[in-house]
């Protein structure tokens, strides 16, 4: 366990100890991680290793058994936490993408700035230009999400959470619904937010890109922080299930 | 002089009760989804009381037949000190029992709108009544519209259950010429062929609406 930081440098992440069941099952058995601001944290593990699962509990989507879970000074293990304050601090975006099907994009994206945050719709339509344009999609503002490619319903769902200005964002396995020509534009988007400081949680399935962008890689295997270190412990694992579970053609 | 064949002034009569029919649709219609509304948004309500009462009101009402519930509203309600004339009887009867065959069409609707697209919102920080209005109903209204145009034909046809009432639509009309004609075969084809023709073009429509909407099931089925 680290030292206490000062709360100047507090990190913008903290899960402590973290357990969680479905029923029966342990999903996390004790999960610790901390994510600075301005860090970029890959999560990787095979399916069913709980990755998920401690990306979603950061957003409260799921509630866990014990353990402590601060997220940008919201104690979000608290269950009497006000939720609306911990999402306005805290982007995700999903495997589905999950845009509003019935909206366009541009709507999509000032939907919330709008009606969460009251802004006026000029200027949520002003923001809304600038973060497509961010993840490469200025020309598609007036496009429904139907017309659009998986890659591209991917980036605007990106720019969606953008246009709240989170604290800190969260991908969950982004680029598993793509194929891998649409995966590339996706990630490009996402590397060019790690450069612009912006701190970032992800779950993913791309070691390459992992091992690219990431600052922090914690390697998850039946419920627990198996191994965790900068991108390099990909190169040179320490325990046997990491060193497979890289070796296993990825 | 009765007249003992079927001329002009019967048929202006029928006409006229027809127009009845379409008018305690429209009533039905108009009453019984707004407070239709109401029972939907309580059956996926929240609070687990509102659920459950909206539930049990759901319940008792498909559980009754509407020729009773109009008995009881019409024969029951005056030794309670409360007189209601025929059309006030039927259009209560009607709103009572097409509110909550709406309501339970309308929550299927809203619950079969993906999960996904209400967490999306939540992590959006959009309140529950924000989620459900910009988000949650907008989709469900297109979910929902071929079943509902579809439960119109209902309506119309049942509307002839308020001739029990004494309520002159066009069923009642019809019977009420039969018997100064008694001519049943007859009269009774005419009214089968208004009512076919006032539900045709809805059952029509209502399938046309279905293929349209048919997108709306076919998007955002990756699981996680």
């Amino acid at each position: 366990m680290s030292q206490p930081l000062p709360s100047s440098a507090a990190p913008v992440v903290s899960l402590r100890d973290v357990h969680k069941s479905f029923g029966s099952l342990k999903v996390l058995d004790g999960v610790s991680f901390e994510v600075p601001r301005g860090e970029v944290m890959a999560i990787i593990g095979r399916s069913g290793s709980g990755k998920s699962t401690a990306l979603r509990c950061i957003d409260r989507l799921e509630t866990i058994e014990s353990g402590e879970i601060i997220v940008c000074g919201h104690r979000v293990s608290d269950p009497k936490l006000p939720l609306r304050a911990l999402r306005l601090d805290v982007g995700i975006v999903f495997q589905s993408y999950n845009l509003f099907p019935h909206l366009t994009i541009e709507e999509n994206i000032c939907l919330a700035p709008v009606t969460v945050k009251g802004k006026r719709r000029a200027e949520a339509r002003e923001t809304a230009r600038r973060v497509l344009g961010q993840v490469g999609l200025g020309d598609k503002l007036d496009s429904y999400p139907e017309q659009l490619s998986g890659g591209q319903q991917q980036r605007a769902a990106i720019a969606r959470s953008l246009a709240m200005e989170p604290q800190v964002m969260l991908f969950d396995e982004v680029t598993s619904a793509l194929d891998p020509e649409l995966t590339g534009e996706v990630l490009r988007v996402i590397e060019q937010l790690a450069a612009g400081g912006m701190t970032m949680v992800m779950v993913t399935h791309e070691m390459g890109f992992a091992r690219r962008v990431a600052d922090r890689i914690v390697f998850m295997h039946q419920g627990k922080v198996w191994e965790t270190g900068p991108a390099g412990i990909l190169d040179a694992p320490e325990t046997a299930e990491l060193r497979q579970f890289v070796g296993s053609g990825l | 002089m009765i007249a003992t064949q079927l001329g002009a002034t019967h048929l202006q009569f029928l006409l006229q009760g027809a127009l009845w029919t379409v008018v305690l649709s429209a009533i039905a219609l108009v009453g019984g989804g707004l407070l239709g509304f109401l029972v939907a948004l309580c059956r996926v309500s929240g609070s687990r009381a509102v659920r459950l009462a909206s539930g049990a009101y759901v319940q008792v009402v498909q559980g009754t037949p509407l020729l009773v519930i109009m008995f009881l509203v019409f024969f029951g309600l005056p030794p309670l000190g409360l007189n209601v004339s025929p059309l006030a009887a039927a259009s209560a009867s009607l709103i009572l029992y097409v509110s909550a065959y709406m309501g339970e069409i309308w929550r299927g609707c809203i619950e079969s709108v993906p999960k996904p697209q209400w967490e999306a919102a939540e992590c959006l920080a959009m309140s529950r009544t924000q989620r459900m209005f910009h988000v949650v109903l907008p989709q469900a209204v297109r979910i929902a519209t071929p079943p509902t145009v579809g439960f119109l034909v209902q309506i119309i046809k049942n509307t002839s259950l308020a001739s029990v009432v004494g309520f002159v639509e066009l069923a009642r009309a019809g019977q009420i010429i039969n018997n100064s004609l008694f001519e049943p075969f007859l009269v009774y084809l005419i009214i089968a062929l208004l009512y076919f023709a006032m539900c045709y073009p809805l059952s029509r429509w209502s399938r046309r609406l279905e293929r349209r909407t048919g997108f709306a099931r076919r998007q955002q089925v990756v699981s996680p």
